[in-house]
């Protein structure tokens, strides 16, 4: 219905509310292929209901999400076929706690792709292995760190070879030691082109594999652009209010 | 946000989903109507339906038999109002007995595991034999004797032994984080069962603990095999002099009438605490 027929994602328009609170506001947005957008801003900007509207999570108020071409924020849309083309992982991890890491991996794959059990956990536990997580394969979520249960959470959201990887501030719970175990496989997946919405506190990391930066507040996108320029030189005061306050000086 | 008015897109797309939610309701309606009617029908046509409805479905009983079973239901109504005051508070005393740590307490802990155990084992019609009719041979002063209260008393006894394993799955289910923080803050163990644990507790284990009421609101009609000439005893009476089973069916239309609206108080109560937790959160 919508959309430039070339990107992979393009919301124009995009509002959300809940009651009078009004959380996004004439939100627009296209992302490319191979594109890395960082979404910044302080809490309650907007980022993490932003993310949750892509995935069809939220019913938004107003606006166009195109997918593919495609508008999914039609209704008629089966929202499950969308997000079976799209990886999410979570701030608290969000794995099964009743499953093993590998089961964790697989039960997308064979339910929901169709893939046969051996085949799913071949590809998974290649995956694992690439992340360092080849010995926890066995384990149960809680029986590893924060760190690991992230990086598992990642490999869980790749195993059905998503065409968009949405991040949503997924090193926000953990200590800094092991935020760079997290945001090494993230690098590793935007190197090998994967496109990706990442909501972050983490500015330097934006800064180096961002495309483009996004600042958010209260629910708009108030400046957008290479990290270069947003970094260096942002032309809203706003912007620049908010990075004096998270860039180490 | 007040100069903010909906697209011409976002129009068509409520246009749509309203649509979208007719049609669910329209599927719903056409399936139940379906579903119930077919039932009906198979049931109307079984080869003894005209003896089935001569014996169970004859209005002049229903007639004649409803102003004593109404009469009577208050019986039934009474002792599960006692019962169920008792069996919450001592339920949650057993609970907190066995998720007790300190070792004075130890006797306290034996005895509520093997209590539950042991009546739990016990059919609860067993307990309103042996209550009924064995403790007034005991000859205690200052008890009644009346089957009433031994019955009641039976009921108490067995349901407060399943209500204390339903309590006690609540108080484990609260996440040990919730332990820790109410200790760091100084509170005893008993604290912070009483202010932090048993409250979160207590909202989990509503749906189960429901479950449980409805069952003791059945239950009393186990009190008519010791006498007490309940609803259901009532109904039977009838039957006896009548030939006529319709009474068993106004007995459980009655029952139903009792049960259903504490199911909705339940969910009413269960919705406000979910809304107030949730406020606002995602």
């Amino acid at each position: 219905m919508s959309g430039q027929t070339a990107s992979l994602l393009s919301v124009s328009g995009l509002r959300k509310s809940y009651g009078d609170r009004v959380v996004l506001d004439d939100v627009s947005l296209t992302v490319e292929p191979h594109d890395v957008i960082c979404l910044i801003g302080s809490s309650g900007s907007g980022k993490s209901t932003l993310l949750r509207c892509l995935n069809l999570l939220e019913e938004i108020d107003d606006g166009i999400i195109a997918f593919e071409s495609r508008e999914i924020s039609d209704p008629r849309v089966d929202p499950r076929a969308v997000r079976s083309r799209i990886g999410m992982v979570f701030q608290a991890y969000n794995l099964f706690p009743h499953l093993t890491v590998l089961d964790n991996c697989t039960l997308a794959p064979r339910r929901v792709h169709g893939v046969s059990r051996a085949e799913a956990e071949s590809r998974a536990l290649s995956l694992l292995e690439r992340f360092g997580l080849a010995e926890h394969a066995a384990k149960h979520p809680d029986q590893m760190s924060g760190g690991q249960q992230q990086r598992a959470a990642l490999v869980r959201a790749l195993c059905t070879s998503p065409t968009l990887l949405l991040l949503d501030e997924i090193t926000a719970a953990l200590d800094p030691e092991l935020v760079g175990e997290v945001l090494s496989i993230v690098r590793a997946e935007a190197e090998a082109g994967m496109t990706m919405v990442i909501a972050t506190h983490e500015m330097a990391f934006a800064r180096d594999v961002a495309t483009s930066v996004c600042f958010l507040d209260r629910g708009r996108i108030l400046e957008q652009g290479p990290p270069s320029q947003i970094f260096s030189s942002p032309t809203e005061e706003r912007t620049r209010q908010f990075l004096r306050r998270v860039l180490p000086t | 946000m007040s100069d903010w008015s909906p697209s011409q897109h976002e129009l068509d797309r409520r246009r749509v989903r309203s649509r979208l939610r007719t049609r669910s309701a329209a599927i719903a309606t056409a399936m139940t109507v379906g579903v119930f009617v077919a039932i009906g029908f198979a049931v109307t046509q079984s080869p003894g339906w005209e003896t089935v409805k001569e014996n169970f479905l004859s209005w002049p009983d229903a007639k004649a038999s409803f102003p004593d079973i109404r009469d009577a239901i208050w019986l039934n109504i009474k002792m599960f109002l006692i019962a169920e005051a008792f069996i919450l508070v001592i339920a949650m005393l057993i609970a907190m007995a066995r998720v007790s740590r300190s070792p004075w307490l130890m006797p306290l802990r034996v005895t509520a595991v093997v209590y539950t155990d042991v009546v739990r084992g016990i059919p609860t019609i067993l307990l309103v034999y042996l209550f009924a009719f064995g403790m007034p041979a005991l000859q205690l002063q200052g008890l009644s004797n009346s089957p009433f209260f031994w019955a009641t008393a039976a009921l108490i006894v067995s349901y407060s032994a399943y209500v204390a394993e339903v309590f006690r799955s609540g108080i484990e289910s609260v996440h040990p984080s919730q332990w820790s923080s109410a200790q760091a803050l100084g509170l005893s163990r008993g604290q912070a069962l009483r202010h932090v644990i048993v409250p979160q507790a207590v909202r989990r284990v509503v749906p189960p603990l429901l479950n449980d009421f409805v069952s003791l609101q059945k239950d009393t009609a186990l009190a008519s095999a010791a006498g007490v000439f309940e609803a259901v005893a009532t109904a039977r009476d009838y039957t006896l002099y009548n030939f006529n089973f319709t009474p068993y069916l106004v007995v459980a239309g009655f029952f139903i009438a009792m049960t259903v609206p504490l199911a909705r108080l339940c969910d009413w109560l269960t919705a406000r605490m979910r809304r107030r937790e949730l406020a606002g959160a995602l």
